[in-house]
């Protein structure tokens, strides 16, 4: 094996092995930051040494072994100048003398430890921005850099954010458990929040962006998968990774041979990866099964589901995405979950019933300088043979659009309001 | 990323059909499966009856064969199949180097092919295939 296979090697052990490393790390010292640390030690020793000695036949327990070691060393050297850490330290010793090794823990230990880390990196002490670097480096598995491409910024910035996280939650004092009774729905909430925002990070990733940017989506995706197995019995972690899957399956039909993106009902559906669809449907079904009132996320995953088994886009169950959208507006009530209703009834129920939800949103504050406003009223009013009205909201629309490629496809739905010559 | 592991067992290729594996080997194998569950890489599995249940549609002359198993051509089967979501072929091999496969199987790992991997004379073919089937489903009322 070449240095540079032996590297590439390391990169793929550590993508699979550091989640769990940093969570039975950090369930021992007890300390999310001095974990990571003690990790990426491991990792570094793994550098120098596996290209001479070779891939050892268990990556994890040897990366777990030399992180311990580390640890041991760390607290014997008095490095850690907190009193807390020097006490933690001799229990660390004496408990590790008699805790069973990485190989032997049980599969739910894992999966606690796993499920502690990912409520602490998401925790809402933290700022959106230190949270999704946190958990896209602890859980992720990704490097500084990598995140850093992944959302544009320098890496200085990330790491920054990073190093500031750590010490917020050290400073914070945030209990390193797994949050229960009536915390919990908010507290996951947070972390479906955090996965949610980077899957659609990288799925505004357009054609030029880094590579880094539309592989967010694969992040995400393995994130609430993995949520999903954890805690099965929750239905809204079924729903977000529903949700993920069934608009992943749409991502080769999205773009156009121009780059330009494509709107869902002009999507050449054959283009549809049937494999993620199915995925999504089954995720939704196990939501369903679970019962209880429909959450936000289930909600939006049986919209995108309607989708997904329509064929074409003229058998779309129209009725449905409106029953559902209604449903949608009742668990979170916002001026644009009514707007996409507008759309639904305008379908299932004509035009003038769509006009009849949006109208009621015209005065709305919250959607003032919205383009998708005036460009859903012009839609509504074309249909219904109100020409000049519609050319007005469609050209207030394109006023209002920052973005060139909608400016064009606004105004070209402008020019075909124009009165034709006899 | 996507890559299909196949699992290829020695012998497979003669198997009657109905033939079982054995429950341990089953228990370890649904451990696997599990942990590439919980890793979020796994996308879809399953595992296929013997050759001896199946047939082999071949095209020598033409027009399509069609022959009974088991194949005695046959020197290696596929038992089953993973596909998996990964950053790296790197990332693969270290997956299926888990896979708790016996003396007598190998497990052959296979990139997936993407719209970006075919030729541009190959993506012609496909994009047009479907337009022309849009027009056929317009035309027969569909």
């Amino acid at each position: 094996m070449t240095a540079t296979d032996t590297h590439r090697t390391i990169d793929a052990v550590w993508r699979i092995e550091a989640a769990k490393l940093i969570a039975g790390l950090a369930r021992m010292v007890r300390d999310v930051g001095l974990a990571e640390d003690l990790a990426q030690e491991a990792l570094v020793a793994a550098l120098e040494q596996w290209p001479e000695t070779g891939i050892p036949e268990k990556p994890g327990a040897w990366l777990m072994a030399t992180a311990k070691r580390r640890a041991i060393d760390h607290f014997r050297r008095g490095q850690m100048l907190n009193r807390k850490h020097e006490e933690l330290g001799r229990e660390f010793e004496i408990r590790e003398q008699t805790v069973p090794d990485f190989d032997s823990a049980l599969d739910d230990e894992i999966g606690d430890d796993l499920l502690r880390l990912i409520f602490t990196a998401c925790h809402p002490v933290l700022s959106t921005e230190a949270r999704l670097a946190l958990t896209l480096r602890l859980l992720g598995g990704l490097t500084t850099d990598e995140i850093a491409r992944a959302f544009l910024v320098p890496e200085a910035t990330v790491a920054q954010r990073i190093v500031r996280a750590k010490r917020t939650l050290a400073e914070a004092h945030i209990p390193y458990e797994v949050p229960r009774g009536a915390e919990l729905a908010a507290r996951l909430a947070a972390v479906q929040q955090v996965i949610y925002l980077i899957f659609n990070e990288g799925y505004s990733a357009t054609s030029g962006d880094d590579w880094m940017r539309p592989a967010l989506c694969e992040d995400a995706l393995r994130l609430g998968r993995i949520v999903a197995r954890l805690m099965p019995q929750e239905p809204e972690v079924h729903g977000l990774a529903a949700l993920m899957e069934i608009h992943s399956s749409r991502s080769r039909a999205r773009i156009g041979p121009a780059g330009e993106p494509v709107l869902l009902l002009d999507q050449d559906r054959s283009r549809w990866d049937q494999l993620l669809i199915r995925r999504g449907l089954a995720a939704l079904a196990r939501a369903e099964k679970l019962g209880g009132a429909r959450g936000p996320y289930v909600l939006q995953a049986s919209i995108a589901a309607c989708h997904a088994r329509a064929v074409r886009a003229e058998k779309t169950d129209w009725a449905g995405i409106a029953a559902l959208y209604a449903e949608l507006a009742r668990v979170t009530p916002s001026p644009v979950v009514e707007l996409n209703r507008s759309v639904a009834v305008g379908m299932a129920f004509g035009p003038a019933a769509g006009l009849e939800v949006v109208d009621g949103l015209t005065r709305e504050p919250a959607l003032a300088g919205y383009h998708l406003l005036p460009s859903v009223r012009g839609d509504l009013l074309m249909k219904l043979g109100r020409v000049d009205e519609a050319r007005a909201e469609l050209e207030r629309a394109a006023s209002l659009t920052r973005n060139a490629r909608e400016r064009e496809m606004l105004l070209e739905r402008v020019r075909q309001c124009e009165p034709k010559p006899n | 990323m996507r890559f299909m592991m196949l699992m290829i067992p020695g012998g497979y290729e003669n198997a009657a059909p109905g033939t079982m594996p054995d429950p341990k080997a089953v228990t370890a194998m649904m451990k696997y499966n599990e942990e590439l569950q919980k890793a979020g890489v796994l996308l879809a599995l399953d595992g296929l009856h013997p050759p001896s249940a199946g047939m082999r549609v071949s095209f020598k002359s033409g027009k399509p064969v069609v022959r009974d198993g088991p194949f005695a051509e046959a020197k290696e089967v596929i038992g089953g199949y993973w596909m998996i979501q990964v950053k790296s072929k790197e990332e693969a091999i270290e997956w299926a180097k888990r896979c708790p496969g016996s003396p007598n199987e190998v497990v052959e790992l296979r990139q997936v092919m993407e719209m970006d991997d075919f030729s541009e004379d190959v993506k012609k073919a496909a994009t047009g295939y479907t337009e022309l089937k849009e027009r056929a489903a317009q035309q027969a009322g569909a």
